[in-house]
Parts: C-alpha cells; sequence; structure tokens
C-alpha cells in the first residue's frame, strides 16, 4: 500500500478571495514579524473579514522556529479556541503552523507527532498554508521541520493529518521577495525537485510533479531574480515550488538536504543557500555510483532540453546547468563563498558527519554514502571542488 | 535456523548485535528500549511482544512475552507490524524509517530521536540479516 496527498490547491490571480468562502468562525494566523510589516496579513485578514471569520494572529515565528515557539503559539491557540489554522510565511511559519494544529487539536506536545497515529485534528479545526516563499513547498507536504534549540539540531516531524486542506498560491504574497531570498528559496525547490525524482521513495505519481517543476525552475528562476516584477516567472515559481514539495513530500529529499541540514544546524546557513549549494556536489556522488541515477539525471536534462547525449554526457549536462543557473542568480557555489571559516568547518567535521549520516534523506538515495565518503564531499563542497569519487 | 518473534531468534539477534562493530559505532550514544510487537494474522493468532534494551551500541537484554503480560516492560518504544512487514523489513526491501514514515511500522514513541538515529536504524537491520531466520507465515 502506497499514498499520495496533495492539498485543495487554489492559484493564480486573487487566489486569496477563496478564503471568503472558507466555512469557519475563528482562523488562528500564524506567521513571522517581517510578513507582518510587508501588509501581506493585512491582505488574509481582509478576506477572512469579508467572510466574517474572527482572526488572531500569531507572528512570533522565526526563522528555524523552535519547540518552545510551537508551544507559545499553542498556549494562545487554546485562549482563542481556532476552527482553522492559517500558515502565512515560508516553511517556517507554516511549520509552526501546523505543528501547532497538531499540539492544540490534539494536546500533545510538538515532539510527540509521529505518522502512525490517528489524531482526528479535523474534529476541532482544518488547515490552510499560504506560502509567501517560493521554495518550501511546505503548503504541499505534510513534513514539519522544528528545531531542538538545546541539541542544536532540526527535528523532522509530522502526520499524514499535517498535509494541508488547502494551498493558497497568490502571487501577490510573492512578489515583494528580494532576489538573494527569491534565489536561494528557488534553489532549495530545485532540491526537492531534482531529489525527489531520484530518490529510492518515489512513486509513478512523484514523477510527473518533479519533472515539471525543475522545468518550470530552470526556466523562470533567473527571471525572477533578474526582475522581481516579472509577475509571470514569479507564478511559475510559486508552482513549480508547490510542485516540488508534492514531489518530495510523497517520497523523500535526497542527499543535499542531509549535508544542507547538518551545515545549517552547526553554522546557520539558510536553508535554501545550504540546499542549492550541496545540491552539485551530491548529484556528482550519486551519479558516480549509480546508473540507476545517472539515468534519471539524463531523463531530467532530456525533458528540459538541457542535452540530447548520451546518459552520461545528459547528467553531466544537467549538474552543469544546476552549476550555471546557481552561479547567474548569485548563490554561493561554496562553503568558502559563505565566509565559514576553514579550521572552525574542519574542526566541525565529525558533527558534520555523524548529522548528515543520521537523516533519513542519506538512505533514501541510490548511493548511500559512508562517513569517509561524506568528509570527503563536504571538503570538496568547501574548495567547490568537483566530487571525482 | 530460529522461528521469528521466539526467545530463541531473539537471543541470537542480541548477539548479532553486541558483535557488530559498525552498530556500536553507529549507535554510541543511544539509549532506548523497545517492544518489537508481531501483529496477529495468517498463521501468527495472537500478538507476540519481543523486548529490546539498546544502550550505548549493544544490546543489554532481550526477552520474549506473552501478550498476557504485556505490561511486565514499560519501553521508550513500540514498534508494531504484521509479519509480513516485518520480514520486508528484515530482508531490506524496505528501509525501516520509510516503513515507519508510511505507517507499514506503527511507532510509538518519540520519533524526532528515531529520525535522528539513521544510521543506527539501518545496521539494526544489517544485525538482522546475520540471523537465519524463519517465518511463521
Amino acid at each position: 500500500m502506497q499514498f499520495f496527498g496533495v492539498p485543495f490547491t487554489v492559484f493564480g490571480d486573487d487566489s486569496l478571495q477563496y478564503l471568503n468562502t472558507v466555512l469557519a468562525k475563528r482562523a488562528f494566523i500564524v506567521t513571522d514579524k517581517n510578513i507582518t510589516k510587508l501588509g501581506l496579513i493585512e491582505l488574509v485578514g481582509a478576506e477572512l473579514k469579508a467572510a466574517n471569520i474572527e482572526y488572531k494572529v500569531f507572528n512570533g515565528v522565526e526563522p528555524d522556529p523552535s519547540i518552545q515557539t510551537v508551544e507559545k503559539a499553542t498556549a494562545i491557540a487554546k485562549d482563542f479556541k481556532p476552527d482553522l489554522f492559517i500558515g502565512v510565511g515560508g516553511g517556517s511559519s507554516m511549520d509552526a503552523c501546523k505543528s501547532t494544529m497538531v499540539c492544540y487539536c490534539a494536546g500533545i506536545g510538538p515532539l510527540d507527532m509521529s505518522p502512525s497515529d490517528f489524531y482526528n485534528l479535523r474534529a476541532k479545526a482544518r488547515l490552510i498554508c499560504i506560502p509567501t516563499t517560493s521554495g518550501t513547498g511546505s503548503e504541499a507536504t505534510w513534513a514539519i521541520v522544528l528545531t531542538d534549540v538545546e541539541g542544536q539540531r532540526k527535528v523532522a516531524l509530522g502526520s499524514y493529518e499535517t498535509l494541508p486542506d488547502v494551498a493558497i498560491l497568490d502571487p501577490r504574497m510573492v512578489m515583494s521577495m528580494p532576489p538573494n531570498v527569491t534565489g536561494s528559496t528557488g534553489m532549495d525547490a530545485l532540491t526537492h525537485a531534482i531529489e525527489g525524482y531520484t530518490a529510492t521513495w518515489r512513486t509513478p505519481f512523484t514523477d510527473g510533479p518533479g519533472l515539471i517543476a525543475i522545468k518550470y525552475i530552470f526556466e523562470n528562476l533567473k527571471k525572477a531574480c533578474d526582475n522581481g516584477k516579472d509577475e509571470e516567472a514569479r507564478k511559475y515559481m510559486m508552482y513549480a515550488a508547490c510542485q516540488a514539495g508534492t514531489c518530495f513530500g510523497n517520497g523523500m529529499a535526497g542527499l543535499a538536504h542531509s549535508c544542507g541540514h547538518a551545515l545549517g544546524g552547526i553554522f546557520h546557513t539558510p536553508h535554501g543557500v545550504a540546499m542549492g549549494l550541496f545540491l552539485p556536489y551530491t548529484m556528482e556522488y550519486i551519479a558516480n555510483g549509480s546508473e540507476e541515477s545517472l539515468q534519471r539525471y539524463a531523463q531530467i536534462a532530456r525533458f528540459c532540453g538541457i542535452a540530447q547525449g548520451s546518459d552520461k554526457e545528459c547528467c553531466k549536462a544537467l549538474i552543469a546547468a544546476v552549476r550555471k543557473l546557481m552561479k547567474d542568480i548569485g548563490q554561493s557555489p561554496s562553503v568558502k563563498d559563505l565566509k565559514i571559516d576553514k579550521d572552525k568547518y574542519v574542526k566541525a567535521m565529525t558533527e558534520l558527519v555523524d548529522r548528515a549520516v543520521n537523516e533519513a534523506m542519506t538512505i533514501a538515495v541510490t548511493r548511500i554514502a559512508d562517513n569517509n565518503d561524506l568528509e570527503k564531499m563536504f571538503m570538496c563542497a568547501y574548495d567547490g571542488k568537483p566530487v571525482d569519487f | 535456523m530460529a522461528v521469528f518473534g521466539t526467545l530463541e531468534w531473539a537471543t541470537a539477534f542480541m548477539n548479532a548485535i553486541n558483535a557488530s562493530k559498525p552498530y556500536e559505532d553507529a549507535a554510541k550514544t543511544w539509549e532506548g528500549d523497545f517492544y518489537f510487537i508481531i501483529e496477529p494474522g495468517g498463521a501468527v493468532k495472537e500478538p507476540g511482544y519481543q523486548y529490546v534494551d539498546l544502550w550505548h551500541g549493544k544490546c543489554r537484554k532481550v526477552d520474549v512475552i506473552p501478550a498476557a503480560e504485556k505490561d511486565k516492560y514499560k519501553p521508550e518504544f513500540v514498534l508494531s507490524a504484521s509479519i509480513a512487514t516485518w520480514r520486508k523489513v528484515a530482508e531490506k526491501k524496505v528501509d525501516p524509517i520509510q516503513a515507519i514514515v508510511t505507517r507499514q511500522l506503527k511507532l510509538t514513541g518519540n520519533m524526532g530521536k528515531v529520525m535522528r538515529a539513521v544510521k543506527a536504524a539501518q545496521e539494526l537491520v544489517n544485525c538482522v540479516t546475520q540471523v537465519k531466520t524463519e517465518y511463521p507465515e
């Protein structure tokens, strides 16, 4: 038995108007201060008011939200008694919203949730996610990433019931993203799609969204970075990020995520920056030892019109295209470029490898890296050297 | 050849764990005991409880409990599945983390803690493959 889940997806101009049609009495909005400052919560609030839905805003979500933040939001939700949760923001806000909903509806702590359990969350509330970046894909997945501040670790959690009921992709919500955020979140989406398409957990239902997302990203990410007012590019990046979320959320991400999480956990590198950075190195590593993934990379290259030769040529061209895209949008090609001190990096190597090897994504790829290979790959990524082993 | 779910099998599993250097390395900080429950179905008429206590890269104790005595231990984690699913995991047809995430293996306990011990889980499965196993199907 296998599953494939997607939220009801509302997209395109004025999609926020869908909130007018929602049957709810009290909505609890989970977001961050920056989104509030940009006036985006006012747009959401206006639609809720028009539908006579009372709402309360919790805007205390920080980047890489902590368990404590979720507990704070849950305490406020308990007083407010919502029947609708709305996550507005990037992955941090949407993940914090999902967790808050579970804690409020099921009466459990954030770390207690498990995909094995049934909570019947919908007896109390429903969930809408509205992304303000085009990268995380959290609006299309049940996955949640929180930060355990004490252990300085990211914790992957989730329940099938945390798949949003509705994802609203309104281009107005992403138009104000600055180029660097557009670039790093876009690379995150590309990583989701490429890793989802090649993961060993992939299914016949994840191939389509993965391929389409990759194509849209190659066609639109540079345009969206060069000209943030390019509505068409913004829209397609939003759609791509959501479909990339559908792809990896119903399958799995891969080794770039494992390495990126490790780096981010120790050096606090933004999620999208770390993902994009490791993507070409991990693709090289996997392709060097797996005929299956080499063929899948080649399929991507052909589908996107990047190359039309042998599998090896196409795979090489795809990895080159990823590096070129990163360069074109100003993303760091190596850890060295992030201004991380080499001595500190080398000193942290045991911890980096230990964290990466213990990520579920590390075993969801066709070539499973051992500690030695991971260490060599981390060093290649530091120096910007291709992975030739 | 030991029958999966029997004390003979559990003891062989413990021996395989304690002989495994890769497991010892991967699980050097792990502290947590389990019930591995075989759900009724097919040849399995009533649930089978295998108790496995894992501590700092070693297995300290195993036991096999009849369902009526399931309160004998209060393990931190419970993993429950049909014999067919246990067999798929043991024969590496599905990895244990994937089995948990896709609800084939039902986990009770702190999911976050388990998700941080992926390598140890993999090595534990490698230990299972060291035991010559017969399945009651």
